[in-house]
């Protein structure tokens, strides 16, 4: 089984969703991956939603620093203690847990726990957890910093790319997106448009 | 191999169902006419699609049209936003007990529930519902987009007056054949058919291709045919066997009647016929040409100039029929009773004497002696209470029947008084026609089993229609038929209303599914002897 990848550590949890900062810097999930978090007894399951770098003190905003630099690179060689100065974050929204053998996209009856650690998710998981698609209606109707329609459609296309049949998959998506979304012709049409191969 | 096409999301009894399809079922495989079962919560429905519509969920969708030259958009539209629907006129249903099952399909009482799966129709159901090829049972046919065999039960079938209909060149001919096959192998009913075409004793012809197989080459030792023309039939090669001629002094006013307008007589000239048949007896179409003019008539007679002039000219026109003679040495009638008593049907040729007026006066004159034979010894056979005294069921056949059965002499002739009896002195009609709206409604309204090829006008569609359950469904399944070779069957013969694609007729093949084999050789053999 191949190596399960820790993308960082939980250091903020509600219900509906954590914040997790990454052991290195820059090095978050990207937008749409699917994370999960917790013990074999209650795994649970988000999809990232959102990722900050920032300032490790709050309130000290980082200065421009390469006005003598040749290139972005060699700012943070010449001044190493930035990696420390610095922190990113990511925020993931809550879509499912898994019980046991059994998985649900809806939201689990415990938030996440301060300083669990979150892992990527592997194919294998990313194909068993496409086999439904409840969780769509859950980030449809979050209330997000990012358009709902951009994460479906970055959700839907990591997912895709986990399975043999992209395109299978992705037209199940959009046939269960065309049922919820059948008041709203205008970001049905704008997720199709993302999603299309 | 059952194939789900949709699930009832509405519907009501009157009406029909409602069917909205799946996303996996093209509405453009959809065809109305197709016969389709529905599995209800505990029974299951038979019907027929009768409609296919568009549908959309957001009204939006018609005004901005999405993208669909993208195929990824169209494919995930097709089913959610967009959608098919399906109207199924449910006919019968079963139930699932063991009881119903032997029961058979019933008549609807009721519909299907929400969300009930609606599948294409299995070979068990269609079987089901129509059986299967037996003694009785004959094989016309596929239902619509089927690959199994329709049956018709022809002994139920005989025993009420029919009907074929369809504009010109649908078919109507080709199913007459069939269905005159299938009297032949599976009723004990014997056929007498008027052949204005010469297309049902030897051989018939096919648009775009060699002439096919008629009745007598595939069942010579069941079959005579009689013809008008010996020469002509003569010379088409077709072995006759026996000629059929009228005399004058056979004709009676009942004919004249119903040649009114083929002759282009006036209603008084009709009327002077009756006056004249009671002066002068049987020889009165002799007398009358005779008369130099109406101050020759005899005393009593007060006819026209004029009308007597009308009705010597009709008159004239009958005298120049060359199978007319003063007096037939031959007596039609008895010759081709003899062969129906046998069992054999007969098909009378009309040669090259294919006018209506010689249609109409020969089917005329011989159906109504034919018919009195019958009628008095059906009331002989009651008089004995002997059944086997009565004679063998008669079936005549008849084109251009709105020619004998319009309402203005459906009253009068032999063919009105027969479609009307029904059954009473065994004998019924099949009539084709290109025109049924010309047909009186009363003897549509009697007629047991029709069977129509596409009709194109509405007078004609609405009067074979009428007084049917659920005909404006059945309406758009008929006038959506192919123009050839589609038709529709509903009626007494059959347990609901069904299209179906005739069995193909013509080919090496057919011929040897119509007559098997080793009869067809058999009949081959005797032709020699
Ligand atoms: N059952 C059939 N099998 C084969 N060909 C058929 C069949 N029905 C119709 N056709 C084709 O359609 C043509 C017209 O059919 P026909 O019976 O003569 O029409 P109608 O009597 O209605 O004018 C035929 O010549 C034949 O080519
Ligand atoms: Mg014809």
């Amino acid at each position: 089984m191949a190596e399960i990848e820790r993308v960082g550590e939980i250091i903020e949890a509600s219900t509906t969703g954590f914040t997790a900062q990454c052991y290195e810097l820059y090095q978050m999930p990207p937008l749409g991956s699917l994370v999960k978090t917790g013990d074999s007894a209650a795994e649970l399951y988000g999809i990232v939603y959102n990722a900050t770098t920032t300032s490790l003190e709050p309130g000290r905003r980082p200065i421009a620093r390469g006005k003598d630099e040749d290139s972005e690179e060699a700012i943070y060689r010449s001044s190493p203690q930035l990696a420390k100065l610095l922190r990113s974050e990511f925020g993931a929204l809550v879509v499912g847990y898994k019980e046991g053998d059994r998985l649900y996209q809806h939201l689990p009856p415990q938030p996440a726990r301060i300083h669990g650690f979150v892992y990527q998710c592997s194919p294998d998981e990313l194909k068993d957890f496409g086999k439904s698609f409840d969780f769509l209606n859950i980030i449809l109707n979050a209330h997000l910093p990012v358009p709902g329609e951009e994460l479906v459609a970055a959700s839907l296309r990591r997912m895709s790319q986990a399975h043999e049949d992209r395109r299978a998959f992705l037209v199940a998506a959009g046939k269960e997106l065309a049922i919820l979304l059948s008041g709203n012709l205008n970001q049905l049409n704008a997720i199709l448009g993302r999603i299309k191969l | 191999m059952t194939e789900r096409l949709g699930i009832v999301v509405s519907g009501s009894l009157n009406k029909g169902v409602e069917v909205r399809l799946d996303s996996s079922a093209s509405i453009e495989d959809m065809a109305v006419g197709r016969f389709v079962t529905i599995e209800g919560e505990k029974r299951r429905f038979f019907g027929m699609i009768t409609d296919v519509s568009l549908g959309v969920t957001d009204p939006n969708l018609t005004l901005t049209p999405p993208d669909v030259s993208d195929p990824f958009i169209a494919e995930v539209l097709a089913g959610t936003s967009t959608f098919g629907t399906l109207h199924v006129s449910p006919s019968l249903v079963i139930g699932g007990d063991a009881a119903a099952i032997l029961e058979g399909p019933q008549p609807v009482k009721t519909i299907p529930s929400h969300f009930s799966a609606v599948k294409l129709s299995t070979q068990e159901d269609v079987e089901l519902v129509f059986g299967t090829e037996d003694e009785k049972r004959f094989f016309i046919g596929n239902p619509l987009d089927m690959e199994v065999k329709l049956c018709l039960n022809l002994e139920e079938l005989v025993k009420r007056s029919n009907g074929i209909f369809g504009k010109s060149g649908t078919g109507k001919t080709f199913l007459t054949r069939i269905l005159l096959i299938g009297m032949l192998q599976k009723s004990q009913a014997v056929n007498l058919v008027f052949d204005m075409h010469n297309e049902y004793g030897w051989a018939g012809t096919r648009e775009g291709g060699p002439p096919v197989k008629a009745l007598k080459q595939l069942f010579a030792s069941r079959v005579a045919v009689f013809t008008l023309d010996e020469e002509n039939s003569r010379h088409r090669g077709v072995s006759t066997d026996g000629v059929v001629r009228i005399g004058y002094d056979e004709i009676e006013p009942e004919d004249i009647t119903l040649l009114r307008q083929t002759l282009n007589l006036t209603d008084l000239a009709v009327e002077a016929v009756h006056q004249l048949y009671r002066k002068f007896g049987r020889n009165w179409i002799q007398d009358t040409l005779g008369l130099k003019g109406a101050e020759e008539l005899p005393e009593g007679l007060n006819i026209h100039e004029g009308t007597l002039l009308n009705l010597q000219r009709g008159l004239a026109t009958i005298r120049r029929l060359p199978f007319i003679e003063p007096h037939s040495p031959v007596n039609a009638v008895k010759a081709i009773l003899e062969h129906l008593d046998r069992g054999i049907n007969v098909v009378l040729e009309f040669g090259r004497y294919r006018d209506i007026t010689a249609y109409i006066l020969v089917a005329n004159m011989l159906s109504r002696r034919i018919y009195d034979q019958y009628q008095s010894r059906v009331e002989k056979a009651d008089a004995a209470a002997k059944e086997s005294l009565k004679p063998r069921p008669l079936v005549i056949t008849i084109e251009e029947a709105h020619k004998f059965l319009n309402p203005e002499v459906a009253g009068q002739t032999i063919f009105g008084k027969i479609a009307r009896e029904m059954r009473k002195y065994n004998v019924t009609l099949l009539v084709i026609d290109q025109r049924p709206s010309g047909i009186d409604s009363e003897v549509m309204s009697q007629m047991g089993t029709k069977i129509t090829c596409l009709l194109d006008n509405d007078r004609d569609i609405d009067s074979v229609l009428a007084g049917v359950p659920g005909r404006n469904e059945l309406k758009s399944v008929l006038a959506k038929l192919a123009a050839k070779q589609q038709a529709l069957i509903f009626g007494h013969a059959v347990p609901m209303p069904v299209a179906f694609q005739p069995r193909e007729y013509g080919s090496a093949e057919s011929y040897r599914g119509f007559a098997p084999q080793k009869d067809a050789e058999e009949e081959i053999e005797k032709l020699w002897d």
